[in-house]
């Protein structure tokens, strides 16, 4: 304070001189540099078992590491050599194909039914359902399910894994469609009803249509969930010409008990090409779009 | 022969609401019938039960001859054009105009013939192959009329045909609905909450209200002779002027003045009955010079309407408004008096509402 008077000196807010552009410019690249090393790492952290299952096929001589392989197909051939591996791709199909076909005639009567009709306590039947359909596909209750379908004398057949897969993924699918269902206006039915059109002409002539894209997703998606489903039929199937490719994966070994990497590594590509290509006609057919929030 | 007769009908909802409640109408073969109302008057639940997608509590329905009280919709002859058209989105306009005729079993190329020719009678030439999706409001309302008049129903019921389509739009749909009707000349009911629409379409109005009916009666007898108040206050542009007073001196007080009473009143009211005094702004008059039964005021407000003005004036603590034409129109401040017609006045029962003359 050099001033004698007493009014208070207001200070001038001191301008700061702004960092000078070359400092500036080095911190910028710096926390660049640190940001795109951070995110390169994380990538490939995910993206090395992609590429091991791109590249390991192509490999005359495969191991667990990623490398630059010599581009032979000679790993392809051994899947034609063992006795199974045709055949359980093809019981991948037969599963997949069975149960999405069970879930989406079951699963869109049930969501229309449920989307149409007022019942009491309608949607905590559906989040009911929800929560308990992963105990039916799941380890909880391994035991019962075996003892269930051994009874009714379904062990060793695709239908019983069929039904038992169907069981586990309707109630997720039958959420899903519902959302799809309840956003159909109401005034379509009505107009179709007015036209002396009876329900089962109405669901077919109006809502299944209009409800396409949700029944599209549910049937990529019950197909994948199959496709990559270890437990059921590894339960429930014990001929190993019944297995699928998910579960004889599982017997890929050599003599010597180590891992058969060329055959493994040339399956397990074929065996994921089928349900990226879904995707990939399903996407350019219907576009997945979805109407209501989706919840999955 | 395809007139429609409710007796008594009552739509009752879970939990004891009556969204219809007692309504008898018979709607006449090749009427242009209008249900009119403010939002939850029952209007669109009467028509819903006509078509049959509400279930009918009590009281019988009959479409001509037949007893449809619990028919199926689709066994009833009517057909309907929804509010939102329901047009369906996946079909071409062609499809959509011959789905009802793909129901009754008519082969695909017969169908494609008479959609076709149909759409042409309703100026679709040309958009047979479009989806509902590419077309503007008012053509697809002409294909969900198209696809109505498909089955040649006996009945064509229309819910809130004109509310979808945007105000100049609204003025040529109209034109185009009531030449239409009189073309097919089938009985044609309509829900309405726009009297202004009522008016210029129906051959006769139900004005309702909770569920029940208020007035039922040409256009000109809903607009001039009000049955109650409520009708009185609802029909008509501007709304009509209601004052709340009593009988004096063989005469209604109104504002500072007595006016005579109205001529179909007369007689028909004692001096003191509390009563309400209804006149139209359209029937009120403009006078700067003293008057015989004018209400002296002075000018409040004036709107313009175009050709017309509405003038709010007050006399004492009444508000009342006129509409004059815009020649001989007064300015905020003026004083002068309002001359009511005794022909064109009304009188209501301050306690019932109703009408007295």
């Amino acid at each position: 304070m050099t001033s004698a008077s007493n009014t208070p000196v207001i200070p001038r807010p001191e301008a700061v001189p702004p960092p000078s552009l070359g400092r500036k410019l080095v911190r910028h690249f710096l926390t660049r540099v640190l940001f795109v090393v951070a995110m390169g790492l994380v990538l490939v952290f995910f993206a090395l078992p992609m590429l091991w299952l791109v590249t390991a096929p192509f490999d005359g001589n495969p191991t667990l590491a990623v490398r630059w392989p010599d581009w032979t197909m000679s790993n392809f051939a051994t899947i034609a050599d063992n006795r199974y591996a045709v055949g359980a791709l093809r019981n991948s199909l037969i599963l997949g194909l069975g149960t999405m076909a069970v879930v989406l005639l079951l699963g869109s009567l049930a969501a229309y039914a449920l989307s149409r009709v007022r019942i009491p306590g309608r949607d905590g039947l559906l989040y009911a359902l929800l929560l308990l359909s992963s105990i039916v596909t799941g380890t909880a209750a391994m035991v019962p399910t075996f003892q269930l379908i051994t009874q009714i004398g379904l062990i060793n057949t695709h239908i019983g894994v069929v039904l038992v897969l169907s069981g586990g993924v309707l109630p997720t699918v039958i959420f899903i469609l519902k959302d799809f269902m309840d956003s159909i206006p109401k005034s379509y039915e009505e107009s179709a009803r007015l036209a002396g059109a009876s329900p089962f002409q109405i669901l077919r002539h109006v809502v299944a249509p209009t409800a396409r894209p949700g029944l599209a997703f549910v049937a990529v998606w019950t197909v994948v969930q199959v496709w990559g489903n270890f437990l059921v039929p590894f339960l429930l199937l014990r001929a190993p010409e019944m297995q699928p490719a998910a579960v004889l994966m599982y017997t890929f070994y050599t003599e010597g008990g180590q891992p058969n990497l060329r055959l493994l590594s040339a399956f397990s590509l074929v065996f994921s090409i089928p349900v990226i290509g879904m995707y990939f006609l399903v996407n350019r057919r219907y576009g997945f779009r979805f109407h209501g929030g989706i919840k999955s | 022969m395809s007139a429609i007769t409710t007796t008594a009908l009552v739509k009752e909802y879970p939990g004891g609401v009556r969204g219809v409640d007692g309504i008898d109408v018979t709607i006449e073969d090749g009427e242009f019938f209008a249900l009119l109302g403010p939002s939850g008057c029952g209007k669109t639940t009467l028509l819903r039960s006509i078509a049959g997608l509400e279930a009918i509590t009590e009281g019988t329905l009959h479409i001509g001859e037949r007893d449809v009280t619990n028919a199926q919709p689709g066994e009833r002859g009517v057909a309907m054009v929804f509010q939102d058209y329901a047009l369906f989105p996946h079909m071409d306009v062609g499809d959509n105009i011959a789905y009802p005729l793909k129901i009754r079993k008519v082969g695909r190329t017969e169908r494609r013939k008479t959609a076709t020719g149909i759409a042409n009678g309703l100026s679709l030439d040309g958009l047979i192959e479009r989806r509902p999706g590419q077309l503007s409001g008012g053509q697809q309302q002409r294909v969900a009329l198209a696809r109505a008049v498909a089955t040649r129903p006996e009945v064509l019921l229309l819910d809130e045909p004109l509310s979808n389509l945007d105000a100049r739009l609204r003025l040529e749909a109209r034109t185009f609905l009531k030449e239409l009707q009189r073309d097919l000349g089938v009985t044609t009911v309509f829900v309405t909450h726009d009297q202004a629409e009522a008016l210029a379409l129906a051959d006769r109005i139900a004005v309702m209200k909770s569920g029940k009916l208020q007035q039922l009666g040409t256009p000109r007898e809903v607009f001039g002779r009000p049955l109650n108040t409520f009708v009185a206050g609802f029909i008509g542009s501007t709304p009509m002027n209601l004052v709340t007073t009593t009988v004096a001196d063989g005469g209604v007080r109104v504002g500072t003045a007595t006016v005579p009473l109205p001529a179909t009143a007369e007689g028909k009211v004692a001096d003191g009955a509390a009563v309400v005094w209804g006149a139209r702004p359209e029937y009120l008059r403009w006078s700067r010079e003293p008057v015989d039964g004018g209400i002296p005021a002075e000018v409040s407000v004036t709107e313009n309407l175009g050709a017309s003005v509405l003038v709010s004036a007050h006399s004492g603590d009444v508000r009342l408004q006129l509409v004059l034409g815009e020649d001989d129109e007064p300015s905020p401040g003026d004083t002068g008096w309002v001359v009511a017609t005794a022909r064109r006045s009304l009188l209501f029962d301050a306690a019932t509402t109703e009408l007295i003359g």
